[in-house]
């Protein structure tokens, strides 16, 4: 055991990295699990680059589809000609980088990949720690930026669940199938995921002192507060719905399944 | 309805020490803490712990009860097995001074480096008037009762020793944080929470949030707003553009008036 660790000198010198009795690596090991598959399949879509548009539902990873070979029907299509790789590489670190420097994620992978720390009072196995004050890590700081994209791809991805709405081959609208409502289900979970953000948080309402001084920002502080709370839920859910809008419009796409219409004109 | 629980109680000094082995009977409604001054009384009358409310609001009794920190005054006997073997020690982190008491002036040097609550210079003590919903956010921190266990659990410290100087913990981050939302506080704290306090080291992981006993939401009320706050200042090139218009228009704050 380190002597700088929980037996520093000076300390009750327990000899042991923790007396937990409980199964506290429960949580760290699934947050690795899930978090692991995520990033895999994550990767293998994104780089694959097909199997992306079955009309009328677009994948989530690939919109908006900036390249002008983006498949028939990804909007929008353009204006990037001299793309050669996965259109979905356009604008994939977007979302990528949004939960990387999200709060929550921050605490899910420091704990279960740095194991820094696993789990509280469990010793973590590191000699040094200097937490977010050096690059790369200070770089979460700028979490914010990557709040203020991801609205703007929220917009989109909510765009795309509207189009879902309109029939595969003329486009009439009127018409629900599964995907239409997994897609609007996933567009609304990130739009809580989103607006729950701790800087969103911040830039509503909580960078000010005197709340009274501004009741329409106090309100809007308290609304998001309230979703803020349930941050770390949102989170788990969308990367789910996520997955789901993806994977189910690759079975379309890929010719595996068809779609179950519920309704259409 | 008593039974006979078994008890391992770290026992020693800044030279060493060791878990001992104790049988002691149990009552019903009992808290751990009754179970030490069972132990002072019958076997152990030498045993040092200390305590003076045993009612979770003087955070004496701060100890690790089966590795977990927590009250002793607070935890139930209830919530064990009565088969299973219960281990106390004193908190880790700070020096032991003798069995389950320990040496916290770390807290107490740091809680004087904060800068104190500064009101408008011409606002006598008898005119402060502010709004409830100026000073609802910082009243949440007012729970705390100084039990220091958030401090003892966040491993920027617990972890390494060499942390301590530039590191004040929790505790003292959510001081700042509170005088910073301060509707009459004047002092702009964003560098000292970073320079002398390190709020860069803490990783958000919620450890101290997870053992508060007033249940204060440290990490998402505090320190993550402390960390936008700070990030509007030191990090994000925009928002400092955008202040330095105000200043140039004059719109900005003068210093002495309280924080917009
Ligand atoms: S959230 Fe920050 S201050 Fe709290 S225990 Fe974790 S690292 Fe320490
Ligand atoms: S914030 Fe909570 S855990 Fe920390 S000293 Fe105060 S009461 Fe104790
Ligand atoms: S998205 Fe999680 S805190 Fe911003
Ligand atoms: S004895 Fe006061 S908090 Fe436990």
């Amino acid at each position: 055991m380190a002597t700088t660790g929980v037996d520093a000198p000076g300390r009750a010198q327990i000899g042991a990295s923790t007396l937990r009795t409980d199964r506290w690596w429960i949580q760290p090991a699934f947050t690795f699990g899930v978090l692991t598959a995520f990033v895999v399949y994550s990767a293998w879509r994104v780089f694959s680059g097909q199997y992306y548009y079955a009309s009328p539902y677009v994948s989530v990873y690939f919109s908006p589809c900036l390249a002008t070979d983006c498949a028939e029907g990804a909007l929008p299509g353009g204006p990037i000609s001299w793309w050669w790789l996965s259109p979905a590489l356009l604008t994939a670190w977007i979302p990528l980088t949004f939960r990387f420097s999200c709060y929550y994620y921050r605490k899910a992978y420091y704990r279960s990949f740095w194991m820094s720390p696993p789990a509280c009072a469990v010793s973590e196995p590191h000699g040094k720690y200097t937490g977010e004050r050096r690059l790369p890590l200070i770089m979460n700081n700028l979490h914010r930026y990557t709040f203020y994209l991801a609205l703007l791809l929220n917009i989109m991805l909510t765009i795309d669940a509207v189009l879902a709405f309109r029939t595969p081959n003329d486009y009439q609208w009127g018409y629900v199938g599964v995907g239409t409502l997994i897609l609007t289900a996933n567009a609304v979970c990130l739009w809580f995921y989103t607006l729950s953000c701790h800087s969103c948080r911040n830039a509503v309402g909580g960078r000010i002192t005197h709340f009274s001084k501004h009741p329409v920002r106090y309100k809007m502080w308290t609304v998001v507060s309230k979703l803020n709370a349930h941050h770390m839920m949102w989170a788990w859910i969308s990367l789910g719905t996520v997955v789901l809008a993806d994977f189910y419009v690759y079975l379309l796409a890929s010719g595996r399944i068809t779609d179950f219409v519920f309704f259409t004109v | 309805m008593g039974y006979s629980a078994k008890f391992k109680v770290w026992r020693g000094d800044d030279e060493g020490g060791a878990l001992e082995d104790f049988d002691v009977d149990v009552n019903e409604g009992e808290v751990v803490l009754d179970i030490v001054h069972r132990l002072q009384a019958t076997q152990a009358p030498d045993l040092a712990v200390r305590w003076n409310c045993k009612a979770g609001k003087c955070g004496s009794c701060s100890a690790e009860v089966n590795g977990k920190p927590r009250l002793m005054c607070m935890t139930r006997m209830s919530t064990f097995d009565p088969a299973e073997t219960i281990t106390i020690t004193p908190m880790r982190t700070f020096p032991v001074i003798r069995d389950l008491v320990t040496d916290v002036s770390y807290n107490y040097t740091k809680a004087r480096m904060v800068p104190a609550f500064a009101p408008p210079a011409d606002l006598e003590p008898g005119d402060y008037r502010m709004a409830q919903v100026d000073v609802e956010r910082s009243q949440e921190f007012r729970k705390c009762i100084e039990c220091f266990l958030c401090n003892n659990t966040c491993h920027a410290v617990r972890d390494h020793e060499d942390n301590k100087d530039g590191f004040s913990g929790p505790r003292f981050l959510m001081r700042i944080a509170e005088l910073d939302m301060h509707p009459l506080d004047t002092v702009d704290r964003r560098d000292v929470a970073v320079e002398d306090h390190g709020l860069g080291y803490c990783n958000i992981t919620k450890c101290c949030t997870e053992v508060c006993p007033e249940h204060i939401h440290i990490t998402d009320n505090a320190l993550i707003p402390l960390k936008e706050r700070v990030a509007d200042k030191k990090y994000d090139p925009l928002f400092s553009v955008s202040s330095l218009f105000r200043k140039a228009t004059g719109r900005d704050k003068a210093p002495e008036t309280p924080k917009g």
